[in-house]
């Protein structure tokens, strides 16, 4: 059973505090939907999850690690869907897709890209270079690139962007199969999407003035940024 | 080591079917090196005086015509974000793509190389010399710019800042490189030259891919 957890987050960006005092808790089959108006953390919140972003403030562990302490664990764990597809244009679907497999170390490469073609339905693709996808064919190839290797843990930062409705369904059903095998979904979204009793962390309760926060972190107060090792400890 | 592989294939692949990068190189450094005879006169002498200075300054200026692509793209459409969060250390992957980056740039540089000195009126004492030395610089070059590659990224008008950034950094190769030539040239052992670059290269080697991937990763922030 595993146990992926924050505890008072806290994320600036610029000068602009996005959240303060943020904590969450998931366990294996679990999911989470973020919520929040544009500008409220969402795609933050998920990138300083995946360790992309330090946050100012507070810790993320794993089990009770803090993931900062083991990066390329946290990272062998992870699969995160961003904004952008990472799709290159002269490469086929499937040559993409080679790439994030042997990143992983996966065994049986081949078999595992098919099954994943398959299951996002874009085995047809699987030779079209990628600058002739359109962009909801883009998304699938992106969503196809998390299924291939072990994960435990899928954060997915809008992850409908382009699809279309029926999509959208296939996507809550990838979902579901992944947390009936013990995996934990953190994602955000601006349509409704089909999942089955997803947590809700609604970002803009977090949303505080800075004024606030400093006062309730007298010890922050014109500090230098945190260091990934300061913040570890 | 995997990671390391699957991204130099990659690289090598996109630069294979995309091509232009690696011709423009050496086009580029056939152009800047033609422009001085032009420049300063048809005197056989004075350009053979001259050649290797010449050849360096202008393969430094083609390698560093390359930089701004080696991680711009990736950054661009969300590749570099997903190889910062893959199971493989940064150093290695950044790594693979300064590799990658010197086996489509620099080692073509080298090929054109011998040809300028030709066309420069160089002693042929000089080719073999002007070929190690650069085997030993060009991939000291690509490993210093990757540093510099990496730290304008998200920046606008990269491509000159990137100049200002690495060309400095360029000079001790420059130095070493031109004077591995001329001691040839003089009859003289050009180890000393040669050896020097090769500490040069071999620092870059060790401390570079660890600046590199600091930078990427400030740029992912």
């Amino acid at each position: 059973m595993a146990d992926f957890s924050g505890s008072d987050l806290t994320c600036l960006r610029g000068e602009r505090l996005v959240f303060g005092g943020l904590s969450f808790a998931a366990r294996s089959g679990d999911a989470i939907v973020l919520r929040g108006r544009n500008g409220a953390g969402k795609s933050s919140l998920l990138r300083v999850m995946a360790g992309l972003l330090s946050p100012r403030a507070g810790q993320i562990c794993w089990d009770g690690e803090n993931i900062l302490e083991d990066r390329i664990g946290h990272q062998a764990r992870l699969q995160y869907l961003g904004h952008q597809d990472a799709v290159k244009p002269v490469l086929s679907v499937r040559d993409n897709l080679r790439l994030w497999g042997q990143m992983r170390g996966v065994d049986d490469l081949d078999g595992e890209i098919d099954a994943a073609l398959d299951a996002l339905d874009i085995h047809h693709l699987s030779r079209v270079a990628g600058r002739y996808l359109s962009s909801g064919q883009k998304r699938r190839t992106a969503l196809a690139r998390i299924l291939i290797g072990q994960s435990d843990l899928w954060l997915l930062d809008e992850p409908t962007v382009g699809l279309d409705r029926e999509s959208c369904g296939e996507v809550a059903r990838l979902i579901a199969e992944f947390r009936a095998r013990g995996g934990i979904v953190i994602y955000s979204t601006h349509i409704d999407l089909d999942v089955d009793a997803p947590t809700v962390l609604d970002l803009d309760e977090f949303a505080i003035p800075m004024v606030e926060w400093l006062m309730e972190h007298p010890e922050m107060d014109g500090s230098a940024p945190i260091s990934a090792q300061e913040a570890a400890q | 080591m995997n990671g390391f592989l699957a991204i130099l294939q990659r690289d090598l692949r996109l630069a294979l079917r995309q091509g232009a990068d690696s011709v423009m190189v050496v086009a580029f450094f056939i152009v800047t090196t033609t422009l001085f005879p032009f420049g300063v006169g048809p005197e056989a002498n004075i350009l053979a005086r001259i050649a290797s200075g010449v050849i360096w300054v202008s393969a430094l200026l083609a390698a560093m015509l390359s930089l701004e692509r080696v991680f711009q793209t990736d950054y661009e459409d969300g590749t570099l974000e997903l190889l910062t969060l893959s199971p493989v250390s940064l150093e290695l992957l950044v790594l693979g793509k300064v590799c990658a980056h010197w086996l489509t740039t620099g080692l073509p540089l080298i090929i054109a190389a011998p040809l300028m000195a030709v066309m420069l009126n160089m002693d042929q004492d000089g080719f073999v010399t002007l070929m190690l030395a650069m085997l030993l610089g060009t991939p000291a070059l690509s490993l210093i710019g990757a540093i510099g590659a990496a730290l304008i990224l998200g920046a606008r008008r990269g491509g000159v800042l990137v100049s200002l950034l690495v060309l400095p950094l360029y000079i001790p190769v420059l130095i070493f490189g031109a004077g591995a030539v001329e001691a040839a040239l003089l009859g003289i052992s050009a180890t000393a030259q040669l050896q020097i670059m090769a500490a040069i290269l071999l620092i870059a080697l060790a401390a570079t891919p660890f600046a590199t991937a600091h930078a990427v990763r400030q740029a992912m922030e």
